[in-house]
């Protein structure tokens, strides 16, 4: 499946060229920043109309992962929707969901967009742990097996950019799965920071593919380490 | 025949003038409501287009009564300092101001509460003011229009925009005269026709052009190269010319090329002559410093780019030296102008070719220079992205009816033939995306109320406006000097091209060598590395192809006997060629096979120009592809296309088939870089995506996502949609060159030669030894990326 697993906090983990995680042990799925809905909130918030399908996009994507693996589990870490009035979405849209929902857990942790409890049932939760890992929107600088979302990370390699997972021996940072989704590069200073020394990062694409960060890139990562 | 009111009579007896022909004819003519003047620099022309108004409001005049549009911020101010002169000296009572986007905002609300009588601005600010509500107010009484430089406006979408823009001032102020001012092209009439309101007639009055520029080729002791570019060679040559002259402008095609030529002329420069450099990616204040150095007569000569084919009077160039093969002539011929702006001398230039084959290009250009035969490609009608950047505008400044806006939209010259469907879809994208799916009932940009298309949220307005203007040249980050408070600016770099760098890369910016250190933020941090090679210079500039007029000229100059007008090493590869293969012809194609250095070559000599041969290249290597010909790369110049892979071409006809390479285009062109780059352009200018938000920065970087993104949305869900027709109308025109690729098919029809050799051709040689090549597979990228990725984590020690 062209994924890279490597162990991280004593278990295995498979990073996937879509930019979601697959714990195989566990039979959990780990996606992080959907953002749901962002076009119709740019709209609503008197800002250009932006092409109306990155919902049908990204829920295209996310259900060819969940399709492939049938998890037991689906952890979205937050900022699933990109405020808490996207999370309407619309009947297609909370049906399809509702369709990946159907025979399993599926956990909705809290982002900074979308910072209420979800309409759309499963779970809500402002931070989890299960087993051994730790599941949050945001990283703790001090947690350690920690999986978060949030910063969106992304990496310069061979003269392209491509989103990427950033991790090192205590955390992982998801790339966003979501179709409107920017980054942030992993040499920027608030991800260089996190990621510290013996950072490396995933790939996303055809293939998940790990490549070092150099935290050198930016002077401002030097002077934060 | 009008007489000079008495002040100006005195005025120009005192400075013992008399007024030219053409500005008295501008004078006679001036109640016309369009007229184009066409006039050489240095003719006065400023003065022919300002008369009419200087006197018509010399007993005094209430409100705007001329506005002055320049495509330059510093032209505009220029032309101020130079009216006030003969106003102050005749005492008139007229205020002059000038108004672009470096005004003051204390200045530009007073601008719009009590106008000047003549207004110098640009289009984009143009456009600025017509979004305000009080636009109606403050144009009512405009009497005249005066455009500056209007054949390179005309060139561009800053043009269209500006032709919207009179078409609404004409329906504020009916009894608008227009006047343009041109600098010499091909076709005055369709530059008139652009200028006019339709179908008004627009009288083309021509000036003495001047006596003939002298121009030749530059003599040097070493032949130039056979392949590459910048004319370092001639360097020597160069400096001896500028020691010869007062002051010398150095044209190079491409900002790389000028750095690396001004670098390597400070090395040879043993006399220490001030030279300077200028081009659009240099800092801003670096460049002022550089005008204003040549304006006060310090420097003897100055590299540059496009960036000083326009605009200001530097007064005392005496030689312009045209480095690399003009590319197009009528470019050339503004750029000779920028020799001797005084009327009557003739300007002195000479050309440097950059390789052996440039030597065939300059030499075809001094024939048309001295043919007076001009070129230049039609413009297509006006872009619609432009058209509905135009309907939010109009939209800004108050509710919009449908039915007058397509009739003042059609009085424009270059929409004149837009049919009401086209309006109609851009009038919907404006309002509701123009999507196929109707996602936004609710969040409308523009709703009908009361008949009326009114801005749904008013607040966009300040968005909208904070997005005017046609300008999207890519993305660029500025570099600086990384030290203390920020460091030193030197210029701006494509993001592209930063995307590429490594820490330690040295590249050349403002004539210096600089390590690339890191980002910061959206600045390239760099730190001075005296007297090492750089090791990219590849950064910015356009890269023009060689207009169709003069390859047509090539070819007719290959067909000639003998070549005594070319310098005899160029002469003898010619005849040489001959001899050994073909040299190409107008009206057939010609195709070299060869074998060399363990691969199977083919040379196509399109001569279409750099984008079509590059086009041509992309898919004739995916029929070769499908035809088991297993093609490795290839390369594109603007006579030929050289193509490398494992298996010979024998029979060269389907691959030239017109509806097999249509049909490659329509299935490649989609997933192309060109066109997303073409796609982001277009979006901007249309108002799908805003590069300038109200409150600055969005919150983080992690919010704002590539345009490729949309791109490949649309393409995937809304392939019929809007903005992706005008992006390939554009990409077709612009960078694809289709055009060119079916008029050469057209041209040679089924008359296709393929010569084999048992070695590479004298022509064939130098596109060997030519940079750029392209690998043919999209694998080939992703095992780069595999390959580098691997090569990084062995390095780092990292084994994963």
């Amino acid at each position: 499946m062209n994924g890279y697993s490597f162990a991280f906090a004593g278990t295995t983990l498979t990073a996937l060229p879509s930019g979601a995680l697959w714990w195989d042990a566990e039979r959990i799925l780990v996606v992080a920043d959907l953002h749901l809905g962002k076009s119709e909130r740019v709209a609503r918030l008197g800002g250009t109309l932006l092409p109306p399908y990155e919902v049908t996009d990204t829920l295209l994507r996310l259900d060819d992962a969940v399709t492939r693996h049938n998890p037991a589990t689906v952890i979205c870490l937050g900022d699933s929707f990109d405020d808490s009035r996207a999370a309407d979405l619309g009947d297609d849209a909370r049906l399809w969901l509702a369709r990946l929902m159907a025979g399993r857990r599926w956990i909705w942790i809290s982002g900074n967009h979308d910072p209420l409890p979800v309409t759309l049932g499963g779970e809500c939760r402002a931070e989890l742990t299960l087993a051994s890992l730790t599941f949050r929107h945001i990283a703790d600088p001090a947690a350690t097996a920690e999986l978060s979302g949030h910063y969106h990370p992304k990496i310069g390699v061979g003269g392209r950019t491509c989103k990427c997972f950033l991790t090192n021996r205590h955390r992982i940072i998801l790339p966003a799965f979501g179709t409107y989704t920017g980054g942030m590069f992993c040499e920027d200073a608030p991800l260089a920071a996190l990621a510290g020394d013996g950072a490396f990062a995933i790939l996303t694409g055809s293939v998940a593919r790990p490549v070092p960060v150099s935290p050198q890139r930016s002077p401002r990562a030097t002077t934060s380490r | 025949m009008t007489a000079l009111p008495p002040p100006f009579s005195d005025w120009f007896d005192k400075r013992g003038w008399q007024v030219h022909p053409h500005q008295q004819d501008m004078l006679d003519r001036a109640g016309l409501p369009a007229l184009l003047l066409i006039a050489p620099t240095g003719g006065g022309k400023t003065l022919a287009g300002f008369l009419p108004t200087l006197i018509e409001c010399a007993d005094g005049h209430a409100g705007l009564h001329t506005l002055y549009i320049s495509p330059l911020k510093a032209l505009a101010a220029d032309i101020r300092r130079n009216l006030t002169t003969p106003v102050t000296e005749m005492a008139l009572p007229i205020r002059i101001e000038d108004r672009t986007g470096d005004t003051s905002y204390t200045q530009r609300r007073r601008q719009r509460a009590d106008p000047p009588h003549i207004l110098l601005t640009t289009p984009e600010s143009l456009a600025l003011l017509l979004s305000y509500e009080d636009a109606p107010r403050m144009f009512a009484g405009l009497s005249r229009v005066v455009l500056d430089e209007i054949h390179a406006l005309a060139e561009s979408k800053r043009g269209d925009q500006l032709m919207l823009s009179l078409a609404r001032l004409q329906t504020l102020a009916p009894g608008l005269r227009r006047v343009g001012l041109s600098a010499t092209v091909e076709d005055p009439a369709a530059i008139a026709r652009y200028l006019a309101r339709h179908p008004d007639p627009c009288p083309v009055l021509l000036a003495d052009p001047g006596p003939d520029p002298d121009i030749a080729m530059l003599d040097t002791d070493t032949a130039p190269p056979w392949a590459g570019g910048g004319g370092r060679y001639a360097i020597g040559a160069v400096l001896d010319q500028v020691r010869r002259h007062r002051i010398t402008l150095i044209f190079h095609n491409t900002r790389a090329q000028a750095e690396l030529f001004f670098r390597d002329l400070w090395m040879a420069n043993t006399d220490s002559l001030p030279i300077a450099i200028h081009h659009g990616s240099l800092a801003r204040e670096q460049r002022q410093r550089v005008e204003a150095a040549m304006v006060a007569g310090q420097l003897r000569a100055v590299v540059c780019t496009g960036s000083l084919d326009l605009g200001i009077d530097w007064g005392d160039v005496d030689l312009v030296i045209q480095v690399g093969a003009p590319k197009n002539v009528k470019r050339l011929v503004q750029r000779i102008g920028r020799a001797n702006h005084r009327y009557n001398a003739p300007s002195k230039a000479l050309l440097v070719p950059a390789n052996r084959f440039e030597v065939v290009e300059c030499q075809a250009a001094l024939e048309a220079v001295r043919d007076h035969d001009l070129d230049g490609e039609p413009r297509g009608p006006g872009p619609r992205d432009v058209l509905c950047q135009h309907i939010l505008i109009a939209a800004c400044a108050g509710p919009v009816d449908a039915d007058a806006l397509y009739a003042e939209v059609t009085s424009a010259g270059p929409y004149a033939t837009l049919t009401r469907p086209d309006f109609d879809a851009c009038l919907d994208f404006c309002a509701t995306g123009g999507y196929a799916l109707r996602a936004y009932d609710r969040w409308q940009r523009l709703m009908l109320r009361d008949g009326l298309w009114t801005l749904r949220d008013p607040r966009s307005a300040r968005a909208i406006r904070m997005n005017i203007g046609t300008i999207t040249a890519t993305e660029t980050l500025k570099v600086r000097l990384r030290n203390r408070m920020g460091g030193l600016p030197l210029g701006e770099v494509e993001e592209d091209f930063a995307a590429t760098l490594t820490p330690g890369d040295t590249f050349l910016i403002g004539g210096e060598v600089v390590r690339y250190e890191g980002l910061k933020e959206l600045t390239v941090e760099v730190s001075r590395e005296r007297g090492r090679e750089p090791k990219i210079a590849v950064f910015g500039g356009t890269k023009f192809a060689t207009s169709t007029r003069l390859t047509e000229r090539i070819l007719a100059m290959f067909q000639a006997p003998s070549w005594p007008d070319l310098p005899a090493h160029t002469a003898h590869w010619l005849s040489l060629q001959r001899e050994v293969s073909r040299l190409p012809e107008s009206d057939r194609l010609l195709l070299e096979s060869f074998y060399a250095e363990g691969r199977e070559y083919l040379a196509v000599y399109g001569f279409a120009g750099r984008n079509a041969q590059q086009t041509l290249g992309l898919l004739l290597t995916k029929r070769m592809e499908e035809t088991g010909l297993h093609p490795l790369g290839f390369l594109a110049t603007d006579y030929a296309t050289l193509i490398w892979g494992l298996d010979p071409v024998t029979d060269p006809a389907p691959l030239f088939d017109p509806q097999r390479l249509r049909d490659g285009l329509d299935t490649w062109l989609d997933g192309n870089a060109v066109m997303k780059r073409t796609f982001r352009a277009v979006a901007i200018v249309a108002g799908l995506i805003e590069r300038n938000q109200p409150g600055g920065r969005k919150s983080g970087r992690q919010a704002t996502f590539s345009t490729d993104i949309l791109y490949d949305t649309l393409r995937r869900f809304d392939p019929g949609h809007l903005m992706l027709q005008v992006t390939r109308e554009e990409a077709m025109r612009g960078l694809v060159d289709f055009r060119r690729i079916e008029g050469m098919l057209d041209r040679v029809g089924t008359r296709i030669d393929l010569v084999r050799l048992e070695r590479v051709s004298p022509l064939a040689a130098p596109l060997m030894l030519e940079m750029g090549r392209v690998p043919v597979d999209g694998a080939a990228r992703d095992r780069l990326v595999a390959e580098h990725a691997d090569r990084l984590m062995a390095e780092a020690g990292l084994d994963l």
